[in-house]
């Protein structure tokens, strides 16, 4: 093990392991970009090897971690005598002995040129929230194929939720090239697979590299096993992959905490979602749209002229004008028009399956805000990416749904800005994270037209408060069957079919109506006591 | 985050992180620990909330076994910087006797670290204490979220981790529930000391290599800070040049052989090395889910 070892460690380039002392000295460290990645597929392709490879090879493990490695590979390792580097990243006790990633792991290296940032996620299907936890902050992706088994259904679900979540750029490692004797056509057959599958994605960049995260061909160096590629190797596509913010130009300021430490000064703190802002700008601040111009810009190191995308500042304004977290401040050329009504692809997080009638609290950039899913339009099986009708999202499920918050709240697309686009779905009693939120670009668009009238019916009865919100169309089936056997009572007793039906129709009208008058009269009983309470509390000295 | 370089964008997301607890809890306190993550959790802290000053106090929970140098530090730095400094100590342990030369790494850790982090936040009734913790130390730290929710009782579950999508946190909390939070949860050791050096932040002087007592043992180097630690027959304290790549109680702290005494030459040597910095710590080492089972406990 220990020959094995030092070989692997002679034949790492050295440009990569031991930086230059003297360009740490001069600050060249300061200046490396940052690369957010992560790494899937399926259940056995690698990914956790690949990952233990390229911290290794980049001299991310140290001797003593690598000690214990050795220790653990005999334990529970699954490569025979060879070292498993999946141990290095596979952290939780549960893990190592069931030899999988079942949560996100986040794991560091760095080159002369970049520092990165690596999502190491879980490939098995009930895990997928995890995954889309790790492409949720990635730049790029790195798809691992299995090279024996060409690309699978799990291939495609990764693929999928990659592309939802904004990644637009995604290395296709072609994984276990050995064990193919290192073939050409095997890994020009995958990639002509996977571009048809990508076809229906929206990547803007495909990279394909044959490796061997076990011996380590083309993952640092390039192989002489693969002549036929002439290509990089996958750590150089890391370095030199572009890394573009993906949201639009336009200004846009969440506002987090409001500052104000004394009389004289009342800034409003945040990071730049988007776009950027100059002293003296005009801005609005949504959602109230009150005006105002920017006095000063205080960043980390002191005041900016002008601030942009990802900087964390606090903003002064000309004008005392009402603004708290939760407000978005955006520049006064560009203002974006506050909504009741956001269309979105959700995920389902949690046990609890989202579904139509539910109310969540949903967080959207620093707001929290209370909504309720209104309809669920079809859910997505993201193997064939085609659109199902769906009651519920069950945990892992992908759908597309209409949300209607009881406030008006500022969300953008998440195409033109990450940060106002994405949405948390929170149980109000539970407090658990239940579902994450992609929102559509028909922002503001109502509800879908082509769903079936009876939902609309149901939706539209529980938002009056007719029928009760978690009941929908089957409430509405009872109301009906109800209705139809009080119809076949009076028919039976009173032998007219007139009178049955005009009874029939009767009951299936009066007894919602009832239903609301009851429920107002008994609210309005229930908040006087309230009100009452909360006088003798308030008397009393509120219990404090 | 395209055109920032990667040291700015950690250190606006670690600003974005403290701002968001001093929006959305009741009642945070600074976990301060006086090592450089948290120089450097401070350091940001003073500029998340510029010009005023961070809206919560620091905590120091104390053994009774820091090195001198820490607490001198310690105490200068919460005056420089004019803020409100707690210091607690579990005056059960001590009344027990428990130290970490005749108790144990184990015990002495579990006494004065666990159990009085947890004594202090109930008596204080804090709602979230920020921790320098990174994800780079330790495996199991890897998965920890960066706003990591605690029973009433602190205990950490890793099975029921809320999921953490974005940097779009889900801050609600029942009653008696706490967070802990992590701004620096993304950097790297390196990291840290790039920033210590392109900051100018202050930190401990026993990082820097100087001449100091110290006495091998199991391997390990130990200075001996006071007379508190008693010698072993035959041992005798020598005068070698060393430093400290992490810090904690001192008879449970090795120090390493060396000659960096700046911060560029600490950079450089720790570029070079080959050992993890928890190397030095003796209380990590009972096996590779350690770690994990402490922080169940309770253990930050």
């Amino acid at each position: 093990m220990r020959a094995q070892l030092k070989l692997v460690e002679t034949s790492t380039p050295e440009s990569i392991v031991a930086e230059d002392p003297a360009a740490v000295a001069s600050g060249a460290a300061a200046k490396r970009s940052l690369l957010r990645f992560l790494t899937c597929g399926s259940v056995d392709d690698g990914k956790s090897t690949l990952l233990g490879r390229l911290l290794y090879e980049t001299g991310a493990v140290f001797d003593d971690q690598l000690q214990t490695l050795e220790r653990d590979s005999v334990r529970f390792g699954t490569t025979g005598d060879d070292m498993d580097y999946a141990l290095l990243v596979d952290g939780l006790s549960a893990e190592r002995e069931q030899g999988i990633t079942i949560d996100v792991a986040y794991r560091y290296f760095s080159t002369a040129k970049r520092a990165f940032i690596a999502a190491d996620t879980p490939g098995h299907e009930q895990y997928t929230r995890n995954m889309a936890t790790g492409a949720s902050t990635a730049d790029v992706a790195i798809i691992l194929v299995d090279a024996r088994k060409g690309v699978l259904p799990q291939t495609r679900r990764h693929s999928y939720i990659v592309s939802m979540l904004g990644v637009r750029r995604v290395i296709v490692a072609v994984n276990k090239i050995d064990l193919v004797d290192y073939d050409e056509s095997v890994f020009h057959r995958i990639e002509q697979e996977y571009r048809k599958l990508a076809g229906a994605l929206e990547f803007l960049e495909c990279h394909f590299v044959p490796v061997s995260a076990r011996f380590g061909d083309n993952v640092v160096a390039v192989s002489d096993k693969t002549p036929w590629y002439g290509r990089a190797p996958l750590l150089a596509l890391l370095e030199n992959i572009e890394a573009a913010p993906q949201s639009d130009d336009a200004f846009r300021f969440p506002v987090q905490w409001v500052n104000r430490p004394h009389l004289d000064f009342r800034g409003f703190s945040g990071t730049i979602a988007s776009g950027s802002i100059g002293v003296g700008d005009r801005i609005i601040a949504l959602p109230r749209g009150r005006s105002s111009r920017v006095v000063r810009i205080l960043g980390p190191s002191g005041d900016l002229d002008v601030a942009t995308s990802g900087q964390s500042i606090t903003l002064t304004l000309a004008d005392e004008i009402d603004i708290s977290r939760g407000d978005v401040i955006v520049a006064a050329s560009a203002p974006t028009a506050p909504q009741r009504h956001v269309v979105a692809r959700l995920l389902a997080m949690n046990e609890a399956q989202l579904a139509p009638g539910r109310n969540y609290v949903v967080r959207i950039g620093a707001n929290l805000a209370s909504a309720r899913l209104v309809a669920l339009h079809h859910q997505v099986d993201v193997h064939d990416y085609s659109e199902q009708p769906a009651a519920a999202l069950p945990m892992n499920g992908i759908g597309l749904a209409t949300l209607r918050f009881e406030t008006d709240v500022v969300a953008t697309s998440y195409r033109a800005c990450q940060t106002l686009g994405a949405l948390l779905l929170i149980d109000p009693h539970s407090n658990e994270t239940v579902g994450l939120g992609i929102v559509e670009d028909d922002v503001g668009k109502a509800v879908d037209p082509t769903q079936m009238w009876t939902t609309r019916l149901a939706t539209g009865l529980a938002e009056f408060g007719v029928l009760p919100a978690d009941a929908g169309q089957s409430e509405l089936a009872w109301l009906a069957a109800s209705a139809l056997v009080t119809t076949l009572i009076v028919l039976a007793l009173s032998g007219s079919l007139a009178v049955s039906v005009m009874v029939g129709l009767a009951d299936f009208v009066v007894r919602p109506v009832l239903r609301v008058l009851f429920r107002s009269t008994w609210a309005a009983a229930s908040r006087r006591r309230a009100a009452v309470r909360e006088t003798e509390l308030t008397t009393d000295g509120g219990g404090i | 985050m395209g055109r920032l370089t990667h040291l700015q964008a950690l250190e606006a997301e670690s600003i974005f992180v403290l701002r968001e607890v001093a929006a959305t809890c009741e009642k945070p306190v600074l976990l301060y620990s006086i090592g450089k993550d948290s120089a450097v959790l401070l350091h940001l802290a003073m500029k998340a909330f510029a010009p005023g000053k961070p809206p919560f106090p620091l905590l120091h929970v104390d053994t009774g076994w820091k090195f001198r140098e820490m607490i001198a530090f310690r105490d200068l730095t919460a005056k420089r910087l004019g803020l409100d400094l707690i210091v607690h100590v579990n005056e059960e342990g001590v009344k027990a006797g428990v130290n970490p030369i005749t108790s144990g790494s184990a015990v002495h850790t579990d006494v004065m670290k666990t159990q009085g982090l947890k004594q202090a936040l109930d008596k204080y009734g804090f709602d979230a204490a920020f921790g320098g913790a990174r994800r780079d130390e330790e495996k199991s730290r890897a998965k920890e979220r960066i706003f990591s929710l605690r029973t009433p009782d602190h205990r950490w579950d890793p099975k029921a981790q809320r999921p953490e999508p974005w940097r779009t946190f889900n801050t609600r909390k029942r009653k008696g529930e706490s967070f802990r939070v992590f701004p620096l949860s993304n950097w790297t050791e390196a990291d840290v000391w790039d920033y210590i050096a392109l900051e100018n932040i202050p930190v401990v002087p026993l990082y820097f290599a100087k001449r100091r007592p110290v006495v091998e043992r199991n391997g390990a180097l130990i200075m001996r800070d006071d007379d508190r630690l008693p010698l072993l027959p035959g041992e005798t304290p020598q005068m070698r040049m060393v430093r400290f790549r992490t810090l904690g109680c001192f008879p449970l702290t090795g120090a390493v052989e060396s000659t960096a005494a700046t911060l560029p030459e600490i950079i450089a040597e720790m570029r070079a090395s080959r050992s993890s910095e928890r190397q030095g710590r003796v209380i990590d080492h009972d096996g590779s889910s350690s770690m994990e089972l402490k922080k169940q406990e309770g253990y930050f």
